[in-house]
């Protein structure tokens, strides 16, 4: 918050202090819908697209440089790459012993928890790489389209 | 005269994202400006999801979220839940509409960088020349 | 050409209409969408996971596959959006 009271770069008072009031919140929420997919309707996809919209909803109200210094560039394309690899590195894991790919109960070897609590956490684990992805690409989108390719002016 | 009543009823909502997806057509190939053409085809692939998760309703079925415990007991009678597979597929399908909708954009502002209009047939004079 | 198109419009919406004679009835149980699989990954996803939420059980252990592959084209996607439009500020 303090360093948001710096950037004199958004134009209005009110949408900025409304948005710096609700960022944090749509990032909980966010995080929330990935990690109860299990119990209610959410999972990787929803949640990684709402945790996007809490970084497009920043660059919005204030200047697109301001909101690439809370997720700089290089960030965006680790955490992009950090979410398929969880994926496919799971899979691989799997098959490393002795399951087919992708099976997770074939990782009760690896830590004993029990066939079936294996399951049910390697889709979690799965939903999370989903979810990073998500909402790397989908701020990378909003950046490149909005200002033509040269990321410093925006909307 | 029954017979067409209940066929109506029976049908009625394919005929509905028939004709959603006939307006997304018809804004595909009948419009001469680029974006048009792409809301168009927004439009038909969200008919075609609409359809789609329409057609795994049953009478008097709930959404596929159960209760665990309850589930672990007594195990889930099949006609009282809403058939799940429609709703995954359709998932992806969403992601991918979004991907697609996402390079098209990109790609229209290099057309409009490069010639300076996004009509269609005065982009194709263009190229003529 | 716009009458040219509304034709084939019509045309298109024409055969469609005449094609769902032959659909099932809306909420029928017995559809074949619902016949030959679905009722195995309701019954057994449960026991089977642990997860109560069946669309993401399916999702992400039956369908594992295709989420495998769904994140590789988003990902493509913004590569390609990244390819299409980057440029530095100096050419103009």
């Amino acid at each position: 918050m303090r360093d948001l009271n710096e950037h004199t770069a958004g134009e209005d008072l009110i949408i900025t202090t409304a948005v710096r009031l609700m960022v944090p919140f749509i990032q909980l929420f966010g995080l929330y819908v990935i990690v109860h997919g299990h119990y209610s309707p959410g999972g990787g996809f929803q949640g990684g697209v709402i945790l996007g919209a809490a970084f497009i909803l920043l660059a919005l109200a204030y200047d697109l440089k301001t909101s690439q210094k809370f997720m700089t560039v290089k960030i965006n394309a680790i955490l992009g790459n950090l979410g398929a690899a969880i994926f496919i590195g799971v899979g691989v894991l799997c098959a490393l012993f002795g399951g087919l790919f992708l099976d997770y109960s074939a990782l009760d070897a690896l830590i004993p928890l029990g066939p079936v609590a294996w399951r049910s956490f390697g889709i979690f684990l799965v939903e999370v790489g989903v979810g990073l992805t998500v909402m790397s690409i989908m701020v990378l989108l909003y950046w490149n389209l909005s200002s033509g390719g040269a990321m410093d002016e925006g909307l | 005269m029954e017979m067409m009543v209940d066929e109506v009823v029976a049908k009625y909502n394919y005929w509905i994202y028939v004709v959603l997806m006939m307006i997304g057509f018809y804004a595909m190939i009948g419009k001469r400006n680029l974006v048009k053409k792409l809301l168009g085809l927004n439009i038909f692939q969200t008919a075609i999801i609409l359809f789609f998760v329409s057609t795994g309703v049953k009478k008097g079925g709930g959404i596929p979220i159960v209760d665990k415990y309850q589930a672990l007991a007594g195990g889930v009678d099949a006609a009282s839940v809403v058939n799940p597979l429609p709703h995954v597929l359709m998932l992806t399908a969403i992601v991918v509409g979004v991907s697609v909708t996402g390079v098209a954009l990109a790609v229209l502002q290099r057309v409009y960088r490069e010639y300076g209009t996004l009509e269609e047939d005065e982009i194709l004079e263009k190229v003529q020349q | 050409m716009k009458a040219l198109a509304l034709l084939a419009t019509l045309v298109t919406g024409a055969l469609l209409l005449y094609g769902t004679r032959d659909f099932p009835a809306w909420g029928d149980p017995a559809a074949p969408a619902s016949t030959y699989l679905s009722p195995t990954y309701i019954e057994k996803a449960v026991e089977q996971t642990h997860v109560p939420n069946i669309v993401t059980a399916v999702l992400g252990d039956y369908r594992g596959y295709d989420t495998m592959f769904e994140t590789v084209v988003i990902y493509c996607a913004g590569m390609a959006v990244v390819s299409v439009l980057w440029r530095k500020k100096e050419e103009e």
